[in-house]
């Protein structure tokens, strides 16, 4: 129960404790009219690994992240080592070394954007939002789609291999290492990756447009559900263009005005502050120049179509265009818009594989550069799901003395609580009671972001999403499990 | 008989890298017809690879099963993750058969652990006494080619 001085309010928990990804419950707080207050989505991200990290030498950094979560070790692999490669003065790396991290990141950037898209979204796209959480899974689409099934599947399945390729191992690859990079790629691995990637090409087309025509189709529901006009933030390359390995940190506001305009992130703490609030583990970035109450950002897919002034690849870049034409090239502010971002990038990584692949410079033997040692080093990242920060500090001894992450998910945090509400607004005020309904448009709105709950343990006896409602007195009137049909 | 065993968890979590752990212990052994795979975590392409086989053998430390583990055979579900890139055993059976049309059979190992909720690199002992129980258990299921729970 949660009550306010001369106002009673009644709360309703959805809990979702699942296996693998950590801690997470929304609240929603209702007043005396049952109309929705304010919804918060909770999340106990695990902070420890920042002191776990100190005292190890730096050049283990790199390897050691990728113990942070199962679910984007390679974009705490490749931060780190950008953030090493400033520490030890590599400025510039090799083009060998800069390529095949690229090669490795696009790697990850297409398994981890198609994995969302046909196993976790495209169910909510094929089956609609209401459906029966019997059919509206991964399992009912390899019921009814199964050739869509199969390609979520073979897609992930590139990307990891990509992965192997390039990071020398499936998990806690070891291929970036302050500088540079440990291997190249040969020309068989090379020729295993080739035969694949025009299948690839032609799946992300798919994809592409199966999230397109949704959200085309679906307009007028795009435009209500869980959406909001929002700042957003990315790195950018020196043109404009959009770079998810490298570039100057850049923010627009809902409208595309610029509010941070190409700046080295290695200042980003000049231009970024995070606030902690008593209610949440997890803090809520904003950009200083507009303070805590008007300068919190959206990051990820839709953050980066909406900042980039163009993308360097012919049919994502066409594919933006059509993107941004939806909202007459202001910024997108679309939650459901996230899918059809997504789509685009995956394109986009598709089509950077392709381009990497038939670089000679893969097979070049020149891996690693260095400069000037530092004491102090950001290196920042587009992960999958947004920017991620790693800082560091590291003493004369080459030990960590300072370490703070900032993740794609912590960045999205006030943005993720707003969708919430604004789906809570829509869907329960007058009714003071947990519907599948409620749950699933929850789920869904929650689930635009692919928000990464990780950072916590894996193992086996943990809750699935659970949902429960307090009433004004504290008792707990209803309660509602999900996410568990068999 | 192939048996495909996946250890799967988190090695910088305490004992939530019993089952990574499990599986490389397992595989020192070299059972003829068994792989062994280990991983952070079960996903869509474990579907595939456990097509490939006729029985899969998820092996993960649990916060709440009888000590010292319990074995069990599993069944094919829909249960899918709330966010992301989580799949669950039946989930991953459940593919296996559905997309890619085997008959393979599943089962789970779970393996009791006490500590999971700082970083750390290590097991605790009575989770190493556990994990020891569950691998003499299995190694023999396993040389006798007979799972059944």
């Amino acid at each position: 129960m949660e009550r306010k001085v001369g106002e009673a309010t009644k709360k309703i928990v959805i809990d979702p404790v699942t296996r693998i990804e950590g801690h997470g419950k929304v609240t929603i707080h209702l007043d005396a009219e049952n109309r929705v207050k304010q919804a918060r989505l909770h999340i106990v991200e695990f902070r420890g690994f920042e002191r776990f990290v100190q005292g190890r030498p730096y050049w283990e950094v790199p390897v050691l992240v990728q113990r942070l979560c199962g679910i984007c070790p390679v974009s705490h692999h490749l931060a780190a080592a950008k953030a090493m490669d400033v520490l030890v003065g590599a400025d510039t790396l090799t083009p060998t070394a800069e390529k095949m991290r690229r090669l490795m990141h696009y790697g990850q950037m297409f398994q981890s954007h198609a994995l969302h898209f046909f196993h976790l979204c495209s169910p909510d796209l094929l089956f609609g939002f209401d459906a029966d959480v019997e059919i509206r899974n991964v399992i009912g689409v390899a019921r009814k789609h199964p050739d869509l099934a199969v390609q979520g599947v073979m897609m992930r399945k590139f990307g990891q291999e990509v992965i192997l390729r390039t990071a020398g191992k499936k998990i806690h690859g070891t291929g970036a290492i302050p500088g540079g990079i440990n291997k190249n790629l040969s020309i068989e691995e090379r020729d295993f990756l080739l035969k694949d990637i025009d299948q690839m090409l032609e799946w992300s087309r798919g994809a592409l447009k199966i999230a397109k025509d949704y959200t085309v189709g679906n307009l007028e529901l795009a435009k209500e559900f869980g959406s909001f006009p929002s700042n957003h933030l990315s790195l950018v390359r020196e043109d404009g263009a959009l770079d998810l390995y490298h570039g100057n940190l850049f923010a627009i506001d809902a409208e595309g005005n610029t509010i941070l305009e190409q700046t080295n992130y290695q200042g980003y703490a000049d231009h970024i502050a995070e606030e902690v609030r008593p209610w949440s583990y997890m803090k809520f970035p904003f950009l200083k120049a507009l303070g805590p109450e008007n300068g919190w950002y959206r990051v990820g897919p839709l953050a980066r179509i909406n900042t980039a002034k163009f993308i360097d690849t012919p049919e994502a870049e066409a594919a933006r265009a059509e993107f941004m034409a939806v909202t007459d090239d202001k910024p997108n502010n679309l939650t459901l818009g996230y899918h059809w971002a997504r789509m685009i990038e995956t394109l986009h990584s598709a089509e950077k594989i392709a381009e990497l692949l038939n670089d000679p410079d893969l097979q070049g033997t020149d891996l690693v550069t260095q400069g000037e040692r530092r004491d102090e080093c950001v290196g920042l990242l587009e992960a999958p799901r947004g920017t991620l920060f790693h800082h560091y500090k590291v003493n004369r001894d080459d030990q960590i003395v300072m370490a703070n992450l900032i993740v794609s998910t912590t960045n999205n945090n006030e943005p993720m609580n707003r969708a919430v509400q604004k789906v809570a607004q829509d869907h329960l005020d007058g009714a003071p009671e947990i519907t599948e309904g409620l749950l699933n448009h929850v789920e869904v709105a929650i689930r635009a972001y692919d928000p990464c709950l990780s950072c916590a343990t894996h193992a086996m006896g943990k809750m699935p999403l659970v949902v429960e409602l307090v009433d004004s007195d504290g008792n707990l009137v209803d309660r509602m499990a999900a996410n568990t049909a068999e | 008989m192939r048996i495909l065993v996946i250890g799967y968890g988190n090695p910088g979590r305490l004992d939530d890298g019993l089952g990574p752990s499990f599986a490389e212990l397992l595989e020192e052994e070299g059972i003829p017809g068994v792989t062994v795979d280990s991983n952070y975590q079960l996903t869509v392409e474990d579907a595939e690879a456990a097509s490939r086989h006729d029985a899969v053998v998820f092996v993960d430390a649990s916060v709440s099963c009888e000590e010292p583990f319990v074995f069990s055979e599993l069944r094919p579900s829909a249960e899918m993750s709330f966010t992301t890139h989580d799949v669950a055993p039946g989930a991953v059976l459940a593919l296996a058969r559905n997309i890619f049309g085997s008959s393979v059979s599943g089962y789970t190992l779970a393996i009791r652990g006490y500590e999971f909720d700082e970083f750390g690199e290590r097991l605790s002992p009575k989770a190493v006494g556990n994990r020891d129980a569950a691998l003499e258990f299995l190694k023999a299921r396993l040389r006798r080619g007979e799972l059944e729970a």
